[in-house]
């Protein structure tokens, strides 16, 4: 495993996202969202349903297209690039090499027809693998590493729990070490006992790896342990951001303080 | 090493029609390398606000708060993250951790975190933990089964796991017994001894008395309520 990067010397920010606005005909999906995103920064986007915030994920994945803004991506060939203006391929090449993308529920990031290992391997093939056993070893490893028993390679998915399916779905986004990773909600539906285990999972990983992921999460528990940085929506604008913390736990947006206070203590 | 000018903080509660709330105004205080200073005054003084404005979680109205060549109150989230990393320590009332993670590697992070070798860090987080009494058969589990005061110390020995230039230590030695308190007041004494600039909250004025240089009375920054 590499060393975490101490003291970023490069200071060219991983992903720029300048005034990206989606609207769904006259409704507002989301609006003039800007903000940087630095190597190994992790950020949370927080807000209620309907607030815009899967939506901004989308948008910035490449999944939907947006009606206006970039999404300026530091890439290894050409450093900083538009996203939104590269063609279909490049785009696609980008979302199996540098980016992942874990999607809250595992079936729409999975083939649930297809074993656990060749899930895996697959996305190893996609970046061009094609040693047999050198993909079922990488399989076997990263299995491992999600703490999956590596006697469930030849398993489909649709055997596994709900937990064990969505540490399979991160161990297939994160086999090809990509640099940023998207999250949509990742711990949602989970039992919290598997939640927990999922979020030590995840931080070893981004501390491990040196990744910059961007997490959307309703859970505020949750971006306090794994992001840095948190960005509060509300009706597809961004109301507020900041360092997590001081954003939690001095809130300065009339509907940040009622989020903050809304929540349950245990 | 910190350095507050002229520094107020309010709150305001938009929820509650809007009342603004000033907690503290024009605070000004300095502390060097090697100095510990001890924060006094009574409960709600706001003793607590104050290290959470030096630590960042609480954002200055006005003012600047400079932790080295940081103004904390006009730093980028990555900037106080770095600061945080590298050159700012706070060891706080509360311990949040992960579930599941074990207490050894709690510890560790800190030094994980600037790029410490896992043996060394995981080498230094055992002295510590040795150090602060907590059993070895703890070590591998969650501190979030620990009782309140093995918390406290796990929380105290990853605070003390790396050397930072500068520390806040919210109520180190509340709920410890007499030999662990002597074991953080030493934790302080050396930390002194390397340069670091500590500035502390010590409700015991026995251990107060020992490691704090001089003391800060934060009444004086309380704004005065008419009413």
């Amino acid at each position: 495993m590499m060393a975490p990067q101490v003291g970023e010397q490069d200071m060219t920010p991983l992903l720029q996202v300048n005034g990206l606005t989606k609207m769904y005909g006259a409704r507002i999906g989301c609006r003039d969202v800007s903000f940087d995103l630095y190597p190994g920064e992790v950020m949370g986007i927080v807000g209620e349903s309907g607030s815009g915030k899967s939506t901004l994920l989308n948008a910035m994945a490449g999944h939907h297209a947006p009606d206006r803004g970039e999404v300026i991506f530091d890439t290894r060939a050409d450093g900083p690039q538009d996203t939104l203006k590269m063609s279909e391929p490049e785009r696609r090449m980008l979302g199996r090499t540098d980016w992942a993308f874990v999607h809250q529920h595992a079936r729409d990031g999975l083939r649930m027809s297809v074993s656990a290992g060749g899930n895996i391997g697959e996305r190893l093939m996609a970046v061009g693998g094609r040693h047999y056993g050198e993909i079922r070893a990488q399989a076997a490893d990263w299995l491992g590493r999600v703490e999956i028993s590596d006697s469930r390679i030849d398993d489909r998915p649709s055997a596994f729990s709900g937990g064990m399916q969505q540490r399979l779905q991160i161990a297939r986004n994160l086999v090809t070490g990509p640099r940023l990773v998207f999250m949509d909600e990742p711990t949602g539906g989970l039992d919290v006992s598997v939640q927990a285990r999922l979020l030590d999972l995840l931080r070893g990983l981004v501390r491990e790896m040196g990744l910059s992921a961007i997490i959307v999460t309703h859970d505020l528990a949750v971006v306090r342990l794994l992001a840095d940085r948190l960005m509060v929506m509300k009706d597809g604008h961004v109301v507020e951001s900041g360092l997590t913390d001081q954003v939690l736990d001095d809130p300065q947006h009339a509907y940040t303080q009622l989020l903050v206070s809304s929540v349950l203590q245990v | 090493m910190i350095e507050l000018e002229n520094v107020s903080k309010s709150f305001t509660l938009h929820n509650q029609g809007s009342a603004v709330i000033p907690v503290m105004e024009r605070v000004n205080l300095a502390v060097s390398p090697g100095e510990c200073v001890g924060l006094v005054g009574a409960s709600g003084a706001g003793k607590s606000t104050l290290m959470r404005l030096i630590y960042g979680n609480y954002l200055a109205a006005e003012g600047r708060v400079m932790v080295g060549d940081l103004d904390v109150a006009q730093a980028a989230p990555r900037q106080i993250i770095a600061l945080r990393r590298e050159t700012l320590g706070y060891v706080s009332q509360f311990l949040r951790v992960v579930p599941r993670v074990a207490a050894l590697d709690v510890v560790a992070e800190p030094l994980l975190a600037v790029g410490t070798p896992l043996e060394a860090a995981r080498d230094k987080a055992a002295s510590l933990l040795a150090e602060l009494n907590i059993p070895e058969r703890l070590w591998s589990l969650s501190p979030t089964t620990f009782s309140g005061g093995e918390q406290q110390r796990v929380n105290i020995a990853r605070g003390f796991a790396y050397d930072y230039p500068a520390l806040l230590l919210d109520e180190p030695t509340a709920s410890l017994d007499a030999k662990n308190r002597a074991t953080v007041l030493s934790l302080v004494e050396s930390a002194k001894a390397r340069g670091a600039a500590i500035i502390g909250i010590f409700h015991d004025e026995a251990a107060r008395d020992q490691v704090c240089d001089r003391f800060i009375d934060v009444s004086a920054f309380t704004p005065q309520v008419s009413a």
